[in-house]
């Protein structure tokens, strides 16, 4: 039996500090819920939060997610992947509904970054990567997509200005959502003259830390139409880990967890790149989207910074990416990522994208990854 | 020489392999080897991913090795903003594994992925408390 999504909701990314973590989850479930025909709250079985608990001083945070939405006394859990939380609150709920144990299961992912002083983030991202080896000499995040940008340039001849053109497009996107932290265009002189975060990336080729919260219903294949008329299925899950430490990746110019996540559900969707319509990519990093072309086979290893040179991400390419703007255009709101993709990924699979609407894409895919790629999920949907 | 003093702040001060601030302190680079399957590891490691066997010995490494990535930190996270900016690299040490440290000496225009390179054990002379690292530099 298939498992699809009949409701998403999708809340403003960006600097929240109108509301609390609870008040940012609530926004996108209501949405989510009046998305749906006929579904009432009381309908849904159970509440599953992707979100990293680090960043709130509320712990704990379904209790109090589910709570505030009205949910009580519906089963609530948390899941945690780092930056793929969201997608592993999604992972979770197909289980649970593949397995009959649930019937109708709303995945909320929300973060809200900015709760925390600067000074406690700064301690928090000073310890993103192995803290006994690598934490200790003031290695930061920027600094681990920086140690594969350099390598990707070494081994493979790409640019600067090859990976500034991710900016460029995924800011063009970004200029075009509504929900989107950033909402303008941005040149490509802009992004290679912005101040040095680590060598060679720039602050334009990072995404923002935002609060922010996405939602999506997710049911099974017989109770789906009572609820949509145009249910998106989930035809491939792929997940996959790799070394927390850089120090034990086989090389740095590809993520294996993406590569193998990838593998998977294309298999299981018994699809191949070719066939992927629509794309949402994890550009954390400028660099990331590169790598993240040739991990998901959208373009051959080493061959990413064409992609984007030739525009073949943009709409009318290969294979669109990130045409609501990606992380770095929206924000990265850790929890919230993985959710807000599939929201994008189900708009385009209706044709509801609006001026950023893939004419006629039916297959779509989300890739999310997991802080320096300990974690990818790969999620194939098809209208 | 507690694990403690390893690193510029440490937040791992006790682990099964902490006899390597020991050796750091005398100069020495040390990875460990399985004791059952051979298994060579740096940075060290109690328990072989390999055989999931527990017992290990120490090994000395030369130091040598080639530049496998580099970054320059701009924008550094707490307790390393006295020292920012500083160049961080990735090395492929000869004897198998990887660290990952400072490089100290090389002018960045001359820094080039897959150079030939040195770590040398060191100890922080400028802080009144005792801590222990490792540097890359020229061979």
């Amino acid at each position: 039996m298939r498992v699809g999504i009949v409701g998403i909701g999708h809340g403003k990314f960006g600097n929240r500090s109108d509301a609390t973590v609870q008040e940012l989850a609530f926004e996108p479930f209501k949405q989510a819920i009046e998305d749906c025909k006929n579904l009432r709250r009381k309908d849904i079985d159970a509440l599953v939060v992707g979100s990293v608990p680090e960043y709130h001083m509320q712990r704990s945070l379904p209790g109090v997610v589910a709570e505030y939405v009205g949910m009580n006394p519906k089963s609530t859990w948390l899941t945690e992947a780092a930056c793929a939380s969201g997608s592993a609150a999604i992972r979770t709920a197909y289980m649970a509904i593949k397995s009959g144990m649930h019937d109708i299961v709303a995945v909320i992912g929300v973060q809200k970054m900015r709760e925390l002083s600067t000074e406690e983030i700064l301690a928090l991202m000073g310890r993103v990567g192995d803290v006994q080896w690598e934490s200790i000499f003031g290695t930061t995040f920027p600094g681990y997509y920086a140690l594969y940008a350099n390598r990707h340039m070494h081994q493979f001849g790409t640019t600067k200005e090859q990976i500034a053109q991710v900016a460029v497009k995924n800011h063009y996107y970004g200029a075009m959502n509504p929900n989107a932290f950033f909402q303008k265009e941005v040149t490509i002189e802009r992004v290679l003259n912005s101040d040095d975060v680590a060598y060679p990336l720039k602050v334009f080729d990072c995404c923002a830390n935002a609060d922010g919260a996405a939602c999506i219903i997710m049911t099974n294949e017989d109770l789906a139409k009572k609820y949509t008329d145009t249910p998106i299925w989930f035809e491939g899950l792929g997940s996959a880990s790799a070394q927390m430490s850089v120090l034990r990746r086989p090389n740095l110019v590809e993520i294996p967890s993406a590569v193998e996540a990838a593998k998977q559900a294309y298999k299981q969707a018994n699809v191949k790149p070719s066939d992927i319509q629509v794309a949402e990519v994890h550009d954390c990093f400028t660099i990331a989207e590169i790598m993240a072309y040739e991990d998901i086979g959208l373009c051959p290893k080493g061959k990413g910074g064409k992609f984007i040179e030739e525009k073949q991400s943009y709409i009318g390419g290969k294979t669109p990416v990130n045409v609501d703007g990606g992380l770095k255009a929206k924000g990265h709101p850790v929890g919230a990522t993985g959710v807000s993709m599939t929201t994008e990924i189900v708009k385009q699979l209706r044709g509801d994208a609006g001026k950023r609407q893939v004419s006629g894409a039916e297959i779509g895919l989300m890739h999310n990854v997991g802080g320096i790629g300990q974690y990818t999920f790969v999620h194939i949907l098809r209208r | 020489m507690p694990f403690k003093y390893f690193g510029k702040i440490n937040f791992t001060p006790y682990t099964k392999v902490d006899k390597f601030a020991d050796y750091l302190q005398k100069g020495k680079l040390m990875g460990t080897q399985c004791k059952k399957c051979g298994e060579k590891y740096f940075p060290p490691r109690a328990d072989c991913i390999k055989c999931l066997n527990d017992t290990f010995e120490w090994l000395e490494y030369s130091g040598k090795g080639t530049l496998h990535s580099y970054t320059k930190i701009y924008a550094a996270p707490k307790g390393f903003e006295d020292i920012a900016p500083y160049t961080l690299g990735v090395v492929d040490l000869e004897e198998g594994g990887r660290l990952i440290s400072w490089i100290k000496d090389i002018p960045d225009n001359e820094i080039k992925i897959g150079m030939p390179v040195k770590v040398v054990p060191r100890i922080f002379e400028e802080t009144e408390e005792i801590k222990l690292y490792y540097t890359i530099g020229k061979p």
